[in-house]
């Protein structure tokens, strides 16, 4: 739990998080603030910004604000739920290839670079138009082409710790197998599996607006990623109609950021290198000091 | 040696279970491209002519592994069937105009933005603390963030419409035609700034990033400190040793981002109407064009195997160690 406070403390930690909690409660409440049905006609097509519709209107006449914050729901939720799935099914590959060896390691190691060599998109938009359009078919295909990377992650950092001491001393005094994955091993990899599922969450959120850009999903549900293509569709830009096409952008882009921003502080804590660069940048702003090479292990408090 | 020969393993592998995937797929949906077909000439074609569309399409009612062997035995001859929404444009065909526009796009981008952001990456870390390093981590990052394709419209929007700098659409200018003289070439590039420039952003804070702290891991080496102390040039430490070193994790994340920028760059060339496999692959999924949609498909992953195979080779040259095992 005491990494839980080392995070909040991280500048960068806490900038993040407070993004990704405003993301959330738009979600959440947001609908509820901007109320009516953004499908709804609700003026001249193409306005620019103005009192009456803050971000303007789409090409069909309807309000970007309630667009851009009804897209926001479905699109972190489909989002935030596949980036799990992808993180579980990974971890699971992984840590079972890394843990057990043998056969089962050279087979699902081998699987898992297959799929990590194949082409997502060609691969998602090939299933994805056989099935029934919408989030629940892009959710699957995205679990299908996006296991593979936290596979082979969590695999390198299982066949590490594996040859730790304590998990040797844990199979001489008898252990059960299953005791040692979920008490030894697993506790000491919670900083990788929680990257592991940010990183999953930006991958889901910015490959399922690239997929309903195509046109892949159901194009008449409202989520950020359909925003976009019905900008595309009418054509929104060569009209100089801005407006539809800027705010799901910065949203998506802000959203990936908040989420990178967590990743980050996460990796600094556990690499204690990259922790000292704070406080090495700083000394080396000194005019009298003279900056080396290499990062020393700087630590201002105690162990 | 042997790590070449595992690699070339895996992607023997991958290119056949992506045509596995071509060939299985259609057959366990419902519905078949002949049916759709038949549904789009809407009456105009005699009810004998599904059972020939079957045929021509491939779904015969030969036993499963039969129809693999001919699909495999018609792919081996260089044959992917028949667009649907090109109808009778047989797929290779259709393939062919978009692929080379494609692989110009999607390989300028990538070795552009390869070189800048190792270099910048080299850069920062030498200077460390300077404004390289400390601004333009964040900043690239920020615009890595961005999907692509909304950096390409961002882009359209700015420097092709409100400014008139750049070209629109399309690969070269409409009034010319395809040749290989000065002008030409001098209208393709003019038309590729844009496309690739919103690439290149997207993936520079990605190579910056892994390049600065690949660097700052090797730069606490002992060799390094060994180099410091024969009193050779920092520019010399920094390139000739340091940089070299700190490379070749980079080399090898760079085949395994090609499948990736590769997808990206396809809907970069959707904004821009650019006459790649990304507008042809809009095409087939307004379409339906199961045929086409499966052939882009083999095409880019073979393209990526490829070139995934090219980069391998590249680095079993660039590292000695790999040739002693």
């Amino acid at each position: 739990m005491s990494f839980i406070w080392q995070l909040l403390e991280n500048r960068k930690a806490s900038v993040g998080a407070a993004l990704i909690l405003f993301f959330v409660l738009l979600g959440l409440f947001g609908p509820a603030l901007v109320p009516g049905d953004p499908s709804d006609f609700v003026g001249a097509p193409h306005q620019p910004p103005s009192s009456e519709h803050l971000l303007g209107t789409t090409g069909q006449g309807q309000d970007v604000l309630a667009q851009t914050v009804a897209g926001a729901r479905t699109s972190l939720a489909v989002g935030f739920l596949t980036g799990f799935a992808v993180m579980a099914i990974g971890a699971l590959v992984g840590m079972v290839a890394g843990f057990f060896g043998g056969w089962l390691d050279s087979v699902l190691s081998f699987m898992t670079n297959v799929f990590l060599i194949i082409p997502g998109l060609p691969m998602a938009v090939v299933i994805a138009s056989y099935l029934h359009p919408g989030p629940v078919t892009i959710g699957l295909v995205l679990v299908i082409t996006g296991w593979a990377w936290n596979a082979r992650m969590l695999r390198a950092q299982i066949l590490s710790l594996r040859e730790k001491d304590f998990v040797l001393a844990a199979i001489v005094s008898g252990e059960g197998r299953l005791r040692i994955i979920f008490r030894e091993i697993l506790p000491n990899m919670t900083s990788l599996l929680m990257s592991g599922f940010i990183s999953a969450t930006v991958y889901a959120i910015g490959a399922q607006v690239g997929l309903e850009f195509l046109g892949i999903g159901d194009v008449s549900v409202v989520t950020w990623g359909t925003n976009l293509y019905w900008a595309a569709n009418d054509a929104a830009l060569l009209t100089g109609a801005w407006w539809t096409v800027v705010p799901t952008g910065v949203c998506v882009a802000l959203i990936g950021f908040a989420l990178v921003l967590v990743n980050f502080a996460i990796d600094e804590l556990s690499n204690p290198r990259l922790r000292a660069e704070r406080t090495w940048t700083r000394l080396l702003k000194h005019p009298d000091l003279e900056g080396g090479l290499s990062t020393p292990v700087v630590r201002t408090s105690g162990s | 040696m042997r790590h070449l020969l595992r690699n070339l393993a895996v992607y023997a592998v991958a290119a056949w279970a992506s045509l596995t995937l071509n060939f299985l797929i259609p057959r366990l949906m419902p519905g078949d491209p002949a049916s759709i077909m038949f549904a789009r000439f809407a009456g105009q074609l005699q009810p004998e002519a599904i059972d020939a569309l079957r045929v021509a399409f491939g779904f015969t009612n030969e036993p499963l592994h039969q129809q693999y062997f001919t699909y495999v035995r018609h792919l081996l001859q260089g044959d992917l069937g028949i667009s649907i929404a090109y109808f009778p444009a047989k797929v290779t065909d259709v393939i062919g105009t978009g692929l080379g526009w494609t692989l110009l796009l999607s390989g300028a981008a990538v070795i552009i933005s390869f070189v800048l952001g190792t270099t910048l990456g080299v850069v920062a870390a030498w200077r460390r603390g300077g404004w390289l390093d400390s601004v333009m981590p964040p900043v690239l990052v920020f615009l890595g963030a961005f999907p692509y394709f909304w950096l390409a419209m961002v882009l359209l929007y700015t420097l092709g419409f409100v400014l008139g700098a750049f070209p629109l659409r399309h690969a070269y200018s409409d009034s010319l035609a395809p040749a290989l003289s000065g002008e030409f070439i001098l209208s393709v590039i003019q038309h590729l700034v844009l496309p690739a420039s919103a690439i290149v952003i997207a993936t520079l804070g990605g190579w910056m990033l892994s390049m600065r702290s690949a660097m700052v891991g090797v730069l606490a080496e002992d060799y390094i400190t060994l180099a410091n102390a024969k009193g050779l040039s920092q520019k010399r430490i920094m390139f000739h040793y340091a940089a070299r070193n700190a490379l070749l994790p980079n080399v090898t994340g760079f085949g395994m981002a090609l499948g990736f920028v590769l997808s990206g760059s396809l809907l970069t060339e959707i904004v821009f109407s650019y006459p790649g496999q990304g507008y042809l692959l809009i095409q087939a999924v307004r379409n339906q064009d199961y045929p086409l949609m499966q052939g882009i498909f083999l095409t880019i992953t073979l393209a990526v195997l490829g070139a995934n195979l090219l980069v391998d080779i590249l680095y079993v040259w660039l590292d000695p160690r790999t040739r002693t095992r």
